[in-house]
């Protein structure tokens, strides 16, 4: 997800050296509190490796946020009718403001906004990788309010019980706003399914493309992800990678069939289970895009650059003026 | 040596229509008090009407310790250097 | 190339679709703000002027097309039409450049949105009236917002000065055509229905004055002329590229062809 796990195997070890440090007598009320399911607080005891964990995903989810405006922002201008336009725009707006909050959740903990921004931009932070996948029609504007934003809900859900309470409240102020987003986006597939051969086409084509990266979201399988149980025993995460993962794809598979595209042959309703099996996924296409192949990273990433250079003058003139001001309010004391 | 050009921080304050207080509800950067509060009112108050928004310098606010009287945690500082967040219990949270 | 509709047919109809076009045209200019603004705050900031100006033409358009009475829908009028049809005012056709030319475009159209919308709440026609009533609370905002930051740039840095006074200087040609009252305009003024663009002038300029005073900047001198006129369906070479963008999909698959967005 948004928030998932992504570093690689050296990254996780070198972390968790950090984290064998002498038990603290302060850890073990710590756990106690979150086992009693207590909210800690930007000026509580928490142990450094939940406060790095912590700035880790919250500022991930964020950048995840804002880098995901690109791909819609981009479609924007050429949406197909004023009411699309209009929802877009709102969408595009949400997002902003869902990165906004979790920026700033996340700097309770002590990172500052520009800080986390400069690690974005450098390369050294992580963002959803499902956002270095092109949006090459309209039809992904729409796969991906459904797939990626009902993914995203999947995630965030669990999280408002998480056991840091800015960013709990965070999730719970994104999920509110968060059901319009993936509605606008079947309901724009559901549309042009009634209409012509080629826009069914479409449709068939950016499902195809969009499926399988967006179950990718939900992170490594389990078995490969051996450092889950700290942040489950933390509250940070609440369920496991597969979990969620087949949580979605068993919410997913009769949307799609009502919208009336293929699926993909491995899909099969298992009768013992009573889940949706998919089969194995492609992880070594999931481990290359978070490398930083695929077609649009190095493009989302200039453009974020682009913008913030662009824009250098502008907050510094901002900046100039409020000082200004305030000199002007001293001088006249 | 690059200047900073990241706004200073603000915490927000809404009172809803129908509250009967304002509640502390995030931050937002902004170069100066008047941006501070149209900043707000774009990001919090959205999808609502009648609000009235407080907005203060983050630097500004002098908050209680929370573990003041607990000898096992917390160092007390004077001066918030993090967003001070006064929610007893989110009532929202406790319906989930 | 002629335009289609002569602009002695239905005066009120090609007003209407003037007030549609500039928000269209100016709500379109502002989503193409969307992700690249200078800060994430200013990205929401883009987009509510984008949200409320798009909203208007939503509401103008969809009144246009009662007015012309051939059962076309506001889509249609957005998305159909070639430039030769369109009748937006030149200067919010401009392209945003950098924030300072965007600011100037935004603060001179704003204050001339505002002394508009606010005659129009006095307007015989109810629709009008009703539309202007909500839309002046949403173009207060716009002025403040455009007049506060052309006051921030002007006085920011040398920089900011300095690119907000090239974007006055060079969009103050297009000032002129906001205050050009047509005669069939200054007819529907004459029955009630609108005040005419040439008796908003001097507020107009009041105001701005004011602005551009506390922004330390300078009031460009004198202007040419320019050649052609919205009304025949005259524009600059922005507004194509402009529609080429926001009418492709529809173009290409239309609902008149069974597609359906």
């Amino acid at each position: 997800m948004y928030t998932t796990d992504l570093r690689t195997a050296e990254e996780k070890a070198k972390d968790a050296k950090l984290k064998v440090p002498t038990k603290e007598e302060g850890e073990e009320a710590f756990q106690a509190r979150i086992d009693a399911d207590e909210y800690i607080e930007p000026k509580d005891y928490m142990p450094d490796a939940y406060r790095k964990t912590l700035v880790r995903q919250m500022s991930q989810h964020a950048h995840s946020e804002i880098v995901g405006m690109l791909p819609e922002g981009g479609w924007v201008t050429r949406a197909p009718s004023l009411k699309r336009k209009i929802i877009l725009t709102a969408k595009v707006q949400d997002e902003a403001g869902h990165g906004l909050y979790l920026y700033s959740a996340a700097e309770t903990l002590g990172t500052s906004r520009e800080e986390m921004l400069n690690q974005l931009h450098s390369g050294k932070a992580k963002y959803s990788t499902i956002f270095n996948y092109p949006t090459t029609s309209w039809a992904d504007v729409c796969t991906i309010g459904w797939l990626v934003d009902g993914a995203a809900i999947t995630n965030q859900i669990p999280l408002c019980r998480c056991s840091y309470g800015p960013y709990a409240r965070a999730m719970i102020k994104v999920c509110k706003e968060e059901s319009f987003h993936q509605r606008q986006g079947y309901d724009g597939l559901l549309e042009m399914m009634k209409g012509t051969d080629a826009q069914k086409r479409m449709v068939q084509d950016s499902f195809d493309r969009w499926f399988w990266p967006s179950l990718m979201m939900f992170g490594p399988p389990d078995s490969d992800s051996a450092h889950s149980s700290q942040n489950m025993a933390w509250k940070i995460k609440r369920f496991s990678n597969d979990e969620l993962r087949q949580r979605f794809v068993d919410a997913t598979i009769p949307q799609a069939e009502f919208l009336g595209i293929k699926l993909p042959e491995q899909v099969k309703w298992n009768e013992e289970t009573k889940h949706y099996a998919f089969g194995e996924l492609d992880w070594d296409e999931f481990w290359a895009v978070v490398k930083g192949d695929g077609a649009c990273a190095s493009n989302r990433m200039d453009a974020r650059r682009k913008a913030i250079a662009d824009g250098k003058w502008v907050r510094e003139a901002a900046t100039a003026y409020a000082e200004k001001q305030r000199a002007a309010v001293r001088a006249a004391e | 040596m690059s200047k900073t050009t990241d706004w200073d921080l603000y915490e927000v304050f809404v009172r809803s229509k129908r509250g009967l207080s304002h509640k502390h509800v995030g931050s937002v950067h902004a170069a100066d008090g008047r941006m501070a509060i149209e900043n707000a009112r774009d990001l919090y108050t959205r999808r609502s009407e009648g609000e009235s928004v407080w907005v203060i310098p983050a630097k500004q606010i002098i908050a209680s310790d929370p573990a003041e009287g607990d000898a096992l945690f917390g160092p007390a500082a004077d001066k918030v250097y993090r967003h001070p967040t006064f929610y007893d219990i989110p009532d929202e949270v406790g319906k989930m | 190339m002629n335009a289609v509709y002569k602009t002695e047919d239905n005066p009120l109809f090609q007003y209407v679709l003037g007030l549609g076009d500039d928000a269209l045209v100016l709500g379109q200019r502002w989503c193409e703000w969307l992700s690249k603004g200078p800060n994430l705050e200013l990205d929401i900031a883009s987009s509510n002027l984008a949200l409320d100006l798009l909203g208007q033409a939503e509401l103008f358009l969809g009144y246009a097309a009662e007015l012309e009475g051939s059962g076309r829908s506001a889509d249609d009028l957005a998305y159909l039409r070639d430039a030769h049809d369109f009748r937006n005012h030149w200067l919010v056709e401009q392209p945003n450049d950098d924030w300072g030319v965007t600011i100037a475009r935004m603060a001179m159209f704003s204050l001339y949105h505002y002394h508009r919308l606010e005659g129009l709440t006095r307007s015989n026609d109810k629709f009008l009236s009703d539309v202007a009533t909500k839309a002046l609370k949403e173009v207060a905002y716009h002025r403040r917002f455009a007049s506060e930051w052309t006051i921030r740039l002007g006085q920011g840095t040398k920089e900011s000065h300095g690119r907000v006074q090239k974007g006055f200087n060079d969009l103050w040609r297009f000032v002129p055509e906001l205050f050009e009252t047509i005669d069939a305009e200054q007819k529907l003024a004459d029955d009630g229905a609108i005040v005419a663009s040439g008796d908003l002038r001097f507020a107009w300029e009041h105001d701005l004055d004011q602005v551009l005073e506390q922004a330390s900047l300078v009031k460009p001198e004198g202007t040419g002329r320019l050649i052609g006129s919205r009304h025949n369906g005259h524009h600059s070479e922005h507004l194509g590229l402009l529609l080429c963008e926001l009418q492709y999909l529809q173009r290409a698959y239309p609902t008149s062809a069974g597609a359906h967005w």
